[in-house]
């Protein structure tokens, strides 16, 4: 089998809290990522799922080098990215890109389109100003923009334009990845559709490899290939798309389907719903043995108390991978 | 007689780019037990007419105008120590944030009681046995420990079945829940539509649930009134707007929704460009502009909510109900 494009392991990622030791260390940690494991092949598409706090969007900032891993690898084509030095990176952020959730914090309000789409180019030394300008054009149009709007600031668009901007902003050094962070999730549903029928047209025009944050499971599915699920910084079910769907096999994934709505009255009125009891533990005090076990419905299946003292390993099996002590 | 009836409902506010006509003519009844769900998109006006409703827009820059029918009494001319005792008692709103919606500065038994004090007359110990009651009716554990809780030591998911409490204390005959999920997640939303549908059950409580994840809709209304720029532009029963809708946005609407169980290989459908600005309104139907079925007269005049087929289905949108042929030709 190739190099995959990215190869993530055993990432993890803990954060410091709370009061400090004499010597101004840590006594209590965060931990916001705690051991995920995933690839995504060249043209591939991975959409990380899970519900707020589950470490979903620390962990894709800590791929794209805005945080640093506690501890773990992530390799672009074989290249170990988590001890690059800040020039070392250089390279590879040209390659890998990121769009992030919200289209009106994310763009300088004080920046032409023209400025936003040509400071990219700029730095990553793609052509003379005039090559440039062109270059921005074509940006534009690619995302479904007018051209003509070039010399326009932020403010004078809608949020659903914003996030196509945004989007023109990372295609501008031709990526290979883009890190999406919940790019629809703030978007309006007519406008949330064209973002994701753009998003899935892009992939097929420049060949691109998304790594797809998102809670909204059903846009997850639209754009997809593999789907990850994780809970509590780790992952507990990764499979191809439709498996997923068709047979989800974790009993939190199950409890995660069930509890989207459907917009349908009937399918919605008749079909049984697992309704999970509790909240998300906080990840500065996670629960012994697996993580779901005090939320989880299928908890009694399991013998003895092993959910509770043991914590279950991510076991590949085929196409799929799941973290559960069921059988 | 319904239990509220709302007509020509107008709210305008005065800004310096214009008259933005937030909510432009609405016009419903509800009655007694009903779940009304109002849906559009954001600036569609959903959340100003529930505030509309309990008299809650500033003014200036805020100018409200049409008839609010509650319970055999109109309400919108109604002086403000009278509307107080609505609010809150009969008429109770649930609000979309959790967070912002509780006063930080004060622990949730404070809230809590504060409003039996105030419209029951109760002393402060039976307030607090009766708020803790209501904590353990939305299913929240130890309802004592958390009436000496502050907002913040709580999560989003406990925070909102606290709001629902106390929304409940009056057990009042209509409620208003604008977004009451939109802020939490998946799991945590299946679990408080499941005890709002419970305490509805209970109490005979008339919902009236702003939101605009269709999804919601589909399980928790009865009836289903779609709102674009300030205007329902269609109504009806859930069922009937969810297999036949009639008016081209409620028909974007619900195919421009990606589904669990939709086809992955080809595009979700969208509409295309995006709401008018309230500022600058075209001068006929406010959908003209995107509208794939467009025709001359769309966009000189306002279309009006008519009925169609049956009593309870109204639609704003005369191509739509011409018969197809004329449809096809254009």
């Amino acid at each position: 089998m190739s190099q995959p494009l990215l190869k993530v392991q055993d990432l993890t990622k803990h954060f410091p809290v709370g009061p400090r030791t004499i010597l101004g260390k840590a006594e209590q940690f965060l931990r916001a990522v705690d051991g995920v494991s995933f690839q995504i092949e060249k043209g591939g598409s991975l959409g990380l799922v899970g519900e707020s706090g589950c470490g979903k969007s620390t962990c894709a900032r800590t791929i794209v080098g805005l945080h640093p891993a506690t501890s773990g690898s992530v390799r672009y084509e074989g290249v170990e990215l988590t001890s690059l030095s800040r020039q070392g990176w250089a390279p590879y952020r040209r390659k890998i890109q990121m769009i992030f959730q919200d289209p009106y914090a994310s763009l300088d309000p004080r920046q032409t389109v023209a400025q936003i789409l040509d400071e990219p180019l700029k730095l990553f030394g793609l052509g003379r100003p005039r090559e440039r300008r062109l270059r921005v054009l074509a940006l534009l149009e690619a995302v479904g923009l007018n051209p003509r709007h070039v010399q326009r600031y932020p403010h004078e668009f809608s949020g659903g334009q914003r996030q196509r901007i945004g989007i023109a902003r990372a295609l501008a050094g031709e990526p290979d990845l883009i890190v999406c962070d919940e790019p629809v999730s703030a978007l309006d549903v007519s406008i949330q559709a064209q973002i994701v029928n753009l998003l899935g047209e892009l992939r097929e025009r420049f060949d691109l490899a998304y790594l797809f944050i998102a809670h909204d499971l059903a846009v997850v599915r639209h754009l997809c290939d593999r789907i990850a699920v994780m809970y509590l910084g780790r992952l507990v079910e990764e499979a191809q798309r439709d498996e997923l769907f068709k047979n989800p096999s974790h009993p939190y994934t199950k409890a995660l389907l069930s509890a989207v709505p459907y917009p349908d009255p009937e399918v919605e009125r008749t079909r049984e719903r697992i309704v999970l009891g509790g909240d998300v533990p906080s990840p500065l005090t996670p629960p012994s043995g697996c993580p779901f076990h005090p939320r989880c419905h299928q908890v009694g299946e399991v013998s003895g108390d092993r959910c509770s003292r043991e914590v279950p390993a991510l076991v590949h099996e085929g196409q799929r991978s799941r973290a559960c002590h069921l059988d | 007689m319904p239990l509220l009836s709302v007509k020509d409902l107008a709210v305008r506010f005065e800004t310096h780019d214009g008259i933005v006509r937030a909510v432009d003519g609405v016009s419903f009844e509800m009655e007694e037990g009903e779940t009304l769900g109002l849906v559009g998109e954001s600036g569609s006006g959903k959340s100003v007419t529930n505030l509309a409703l309990l008299g809650l827009i500033p003014s200036p820059p805020g100018v409200m105008s049409g008839v609010v029918n509650f319970d055999g009494q109109e309400i919108t001319k109604l002086p403000e120590p009278d509307l107080r005792k609505i609010r809150g008692n009969r008429i109770a709103m649930i609000f979309q944030d959790p967070m912002t919606s509780l006063n930080p500065l004060l622990t949730i038994g404070r809230q809590l009681t504060e409003v039996l004090e105030l419209h029951k007359g109760m002393g402060y110990s039976q307030a607090l046995r009766q708020s803790a009651a209501a904590l353990g009716e939305v299913g929240l554990a130890e309802p004592e420990k958390r009436l000496a809780q502050y907002p913040h030591e709580l999560s989003g998911g406990m925070r909102q079945r606290v709001m629902i409490a106390m929304g409940l204390l009056c057990e009042p005959r209509l409620l208003l829940a604008d977004e009451p999920t939109t802020a939490l997640d998946v799991t945590i939303q299946a679990q408080i539509l499941e005890l709002m549908a419970a305490v509805q059950k209970q109490h005979g409580t008339a919902i009236i649930l702003v939101t605009h994840d269709l999804g919601v809709v589909a399980g928790s209304a009865d009836r289903v009134a779609v709102m674009y720029a300030g205007r329902i532009v269609e109504e009806g029963p859930t069922q009937d707007i969810f297999n036949s809708p009639v008016h081209p946005y409620t028909k974007g609407l619900l195919s421009s929704v990606p589904r669990l169980d939709s086809d992955t290989s080809c595009e979700l459908s969208s509409i295309p460009g995006s709401p008018p600005d309230l500022a600058e309104m075209p001068p006929g139907c406010a959908f003209a502009p995107r509208c794939k079925k467009v025709q001359k007269e769309c966009l000189l005049t306002q279309p009006d909510l008519v009925s169609s087929g049956s009593p309870q289905r109204r639609h704003a949108c005369p191509i739509a109900s011409l018969p197809a042929s004329r449809e096809a030709n254009s």
